[in-house]
């Protein structure tokens, strides 16, 4: 979207009438203020925004949001939104979604979303479990997760959001925690500005039913050692100390510390979002604890081509070239005779 | 071109091309078709093609037929039996045979009926004599080896040859009909603009059959006359082809841009595939990743302010329940096609049936109405389709039109309507004297609410699936429910206002009223013209409209002594007749194997059923 400094906005001005329902505590009540705080900075008008969602908890935000809101069916947001934005490239389109909503009922419509590069911005709230349903595992919990519909643990191998947005040849990817103010409002921003598909996950606490999911490494005193915010053109450094950093070895990353082993910060690696070849990406998108601190912050931001824009410079292109301007023409053309 | 025998005029003529599915029978008989109409006869055609994509050549599996029914009067059914069978191969008789008029024409390949294929149709020895056609009028034309002769030296690869085979068995038939070849020839010119020596083979064939059929006097020139037609400009059209020419004209009426939002499915495909080419009208035609992305992609562009529409078949239409749902909750225009099949599950793909009446009224979770509709012919799919649009788009609520294979596929003259005649379209935009912008607030005469598109300062608002007051606010409260159920119900009945009075073919009153819905209505229609002309007190009513029915129905019904519903079902609109009108008595006759009515078995039914007391 085209950013217009004369249009200046309050999170106010983004706060619906509607009563929010979130569970107190619920990191949900973050996120909400963190998208209104960065449409607000935006310069785009309000009645521009479309905020779209599918079923469950996350994808109530739309009744918070003074902006055209459409609230959908359990896992179909990014397919409304699609019709949305494809019909209408003027319009900044939201989907609000989680990780049951789009990884699972709805993974047909997210992987094929993120492949045609259609410009939505996707919030993806991960608190790795069904909250609306009342506490049932999901497609990113982790193996062996205790829910009621895995009373003795899950079997399964839970999906990497990350690695989902790349393989479906993804250009965005994103990733913050609820809580983190400042760092979640830079993301969204950059997400709104990024032309094509971004999807933006959000690390969510769901206090009832898996409450502290994300604590291991996001923890108030551990996450500034367990994760790395990561930044474009910046060196991947880390830690409380600011000593600890990534390189590259053999075909894998590792953690290392400056100043140990003769490891300068020359040493470490540059962080690269606008690299095409998501080799690295992919990496930086999967890194887990402890093996690794887990990876914030912009991880992917490539250009390319957005499919709504494909559209319509296609309609444009044939429409110049052909003499069929109405119904009336068309209705004319080809093999048609008289009969007197 | 040689002197003519005397020529024996005909009323009509049913001819089949039946041959391997890459025999080119589909162009052929459109050529054929394409040639009788600028003629100025009447004709209606179906094709038949087989279910498989590639069934091993020369099995009757394989077997991909085209039929044309051409008469000097009107012509309602691509008809029951043909006079005239070309058959390409064995297994063309034996997937025709059923299909024939006895003492029918058979023009077949001589040099095809080699023992193989003759053993792989299923034959021993000679298909002729183990079908008892000997009598027949039977011409074992050598095809293969006269395009070889015609054609030797053109230098051509074999298959080049012999891929023109099928314009030699059409100029047979050409000769045989008194045709010009002219319109045949400018089509190979055109399709052949790159490749000339092709353009010049298939013209050279196509004159070899005419000059063939000429010399060996062994088929008697028929001629149809043209029909008396109502004066103006025709084409030939198809009903999936119509089927999208509605939705643009209703677009262009609206002033607004058509969406369509579909996965491909057999036989619907060809709606999505021809508004997919009409970039040139501006249509976004989007080819989604399932059939409910399909719907819901297009539920995003009608809340975004597009005509929007969704087509499927009946496998499609069930995954899509969901969300017609959700549309008749968001209260937003949508037209839903449902090009039926044989069903269930996967059923026949490639077959017509009816069986997705209940699908579409009922197949949904909660009181969710939609306005149900339905073709009765290939042309009739382009006012359906508009009308579908324009109830849809003013009253504020997704209609599915149903249509099916039979239609789909099938084509026949059209007159070409003219664009000022067709109503306007008003899109119910929230107007300044409104006030503020309430999401539910209804219009008092037809309830359907008002349709704010994004991006209109001031008027956004939230809407959804879950059940809202008239403010948008999410409501639990049991009577706003029941209130806001009972508004979706009602601005559906008002649709009634829409929907014209049943018209009676006949008289308005008899021993007989026939009736059926959508696309059985042209074999309904035959049926009782040729009992009328009988002597036979009988009448025909056909439906377009199902959801809400017509409202003189029971009117009109009253004034038979019996009733007849036919459908390719087990008898679903009966029963919803019984449901809706009560008072009445419905005979039923049903047949459900995945093919079209014949005229003969409608009269039989309908003898029978006047003779009982």
């Amino acid at each position: 979207m085209e950013e217009n400094k004369d249009i200046r906005f309050t999170p106010k001005d983004f706060k619906s009438d509607q009563e929010v329902r979130w569970c107190p505590g619920c990191g949900d009540h973050a996120v909400l203020s963190e998208i209104q705080k960065a449409l607000s900075e935006l310069g785009i008008p309000k009645e521009k925004y479309v905020f779209i969602s599918g079923i469950g908890c996350s994808s109530r935000l739309p009744y918070y949001m003074n902006t055209y809101g459409f609230h959908g069916i359990h896992g179909r947001a990014a397919a409304i939104a699609t019709g949305v934005k494809t019909v209408r490239p003027d319009l900044s389109v939201w989907v609000m979604t989680g990780d049951g909503d789009s990884l699972a009922i709805g993974g047909n419509h997210f992987i094929h979303a993120v492949r045609r590069n259609i410009d939505i911005n996707l919030v993806l709230f991960n608190n790795e479990i069904y909250g609306l349903t009342k506490g049932q595992y999901s497609p990113t919990s982790g193996r062996g997760h205790v829910t009621k519909t895995s009373p003795f643990g899950t079997l399964e191998e839970p999906f990497s959001v990350g690695e989902l947005v790349i393989g479906a040849r993804g250009k965005f990817f994103a990733r913050t925690i609820d809580n983190n103010v400042s760092l979640s409002t830079e993301i969204f921003t950059r997400a709104a500005k990024h032309k094509g598909t971004s999807v933006v996950e959000v690390l969510q606490n769901c206090v009832i039913f898996n409450d502290g999911v994300h604590d291991v490494f996001a923890g108030r005193d551990v996450k500034e050692d367990r994760t790395i915010t990561l930044r474009h053109g910046e060196p991947m450094i880390f830690g409380k100390d600011r000593m600890s950093g990534l390189i590259l070895e053999g075909l894998k990353l590792k953690v290392v510390r400056i100043g140990e082993n003769g490891i300068t910060e020359k040493d470490i690696l540059i962080h690269d979002a606008h690299e095409p070849n998501p080799g690295i990406h992919y990496f930086l998108a999967n890194m887990r604890y402890p093996e690794y601190p887990v990876a914030l912050g912009v991880i992917r931001e490539v250009e390319g081509d957005s499919y709504e824009t494909a559209v319509h410079a296609q309609i444009e292109k044939i429409q110049s070239g052909s003499n069929i301007k109405c119904m009336t023409d068309l209705l004319n053309s080809g093999t048609v005779w008289d009969v007197d | 071109m040689g002197k003519k025998p005397q020529i024996v005029e005909k009323d009509e003529v049913v001819i089949r091309f039946s041959g391997d599915s890459g025999d080119g029978m589909q162009l052929t008989g459109t050529l054929f078709s394409d040639t009788a109409a600028l003629y100025g006869n009447d004709l209606a055609t179906f094709p038949d093609y087989p279910a498989e994509i590639r069934a091993p050549q020369g099995t009757v599996g394989g077997v991909s037929g085209f039929t044309i029914h051409l008469g000097h009067y009107d012509v309602s059914t691509p008809g029951d039996y043909a006079d005239v069978l070309v058959a390409m191969n064995p297994a063309a008789i034996k997937a025709n045979v059923a299909w024939i008029k006895e003492g029918c024409t058979i023009i077949y390949d001589k040099d095809n009926f080699t023992e193989k294929n003759i053993q792989k149709a299923g034959y021993i020895s000679d298909p002729i004599a183990e079908e008892k056609l000997e009598d027949y009028n039977i011409i074992a034309a050598p095809i293969t080896s006269m395009v070889k002769e015609a054609l030797k030296d053109f230098g051509l690869d074999q298959k080049s040859v012999f891929r023109t085979k099928n314009m030699f068995a059409l100029g047979m038939v050409y000769w045989m009909f008194d045709r010009k070849l002219t319109y045949t020839e400018d089509y190979c010119d055109t399709k052949f603009k790159n490749k000339p020596e092709i353009a010049q083979a298939n013209k050279i064939a196509l004159r070899a059959g005419y000059y063939y059929a000429e010399t060996i006097e062994a088929l008697t020139p028929v001629r149809i006359n043209p029909a008396n037609i109502a004066k103006g400009r025709y084409r030939n059209i198809n009903g999936n082809t119509a089927t999208a020419w509605g939705f643009l004209a209703a677009a262009e009426n609206a002033g607004l841009r058509l969406y369509i939002g579909s996965y491909p499915i057999t036989p619907a495909t060809g709606i999505l595939e021809e508004l997919a080419a009409r970039k040139d009208l501006g249509v976004i035609s989007f080819q989604a990743e399932d059939e409910i992305a399909g719907i819901c992609s297009a539920i995003g562009a009608s809340f975004a302010g597009y005509l929007a529409v969704t087509t499927t078949s009946g496998p499609g239409l069930a995954l899509k329940s969901e969300a017609i749902g959700l549309a008749v909750m968001a209260e937003l225009p949508l037209v839903i096609v449902d090009v039926q099949r044989g069903g269930p599950s996967t059923g026949l793909p490639t077959k017509t049936e009816q069986s997705d009446l209940f699908q579409a009224l009922y197949g949904r979770n909660g009181e969710c109405p939609v306005v149900v509709m339905a073709a009765i012919s290939s042309s009739d799919c382009f006012r359906m389709a508009f009308e579908a649009a324009r109830i849809a788009v003013e009253h504020m609520t997704p209609v599915l039109l149903l249509t099916d294979g039979y239609l789909a596929n099938g084509s026949e003259p059209w007159k070409i309507p003219d664009m000022e005649s067709l109503p306007s379209i008003n899109p119910p935009y929230p107007q300044p004297d409104h006030g503020e912008y309430i999401p539910y607030r209804r219009n008092e005469k037809r309830l359907n609410r008002y349709w704010a598109v994004p991006g209109t300062p001031g008027l956004e608002h939230r809407i959804g699936g879950l059940e809202k007051t008239i403010r948008g606010t999410v409501s639990y409260v049991p009577e706003n429910h029941e209130y806001m159920v009972k508004m979706r119900d009602e601005k559906v009945k008002k649709v009634s206002e829409k929907v014209p009075d049943i018209e009676v073919f006949g008289d308005a009153e008899g021993d007989l009223l026939l009736t059926g819905w959508g696309g059985t209505y042209g074999h309904l229609l035959t049926a009782v013209r040729e009992l009328r002309a009988e002597g036979y007190r009988i009448s025909l009513a056909g439906f377009n409209y199902i959801n809400p029915l017509p409202a003189n129905t029971a009117e009109v019904f009253g004034k038979f002594r019996k009733i007849a519903v036919c459908e390719l079902n087990l008898g679903q609109f009966a029963d919803y007749l019984r449901m809706k009108l009560q008072e009445f008595r419905y005979h039923q006759l049903n047949k459900v194997q995945g093919l079209p009515f014949t005229v003969k078995e409608i009269k039989e039914f309908c003898i029978k059923l006047l003779e009982e007391k």
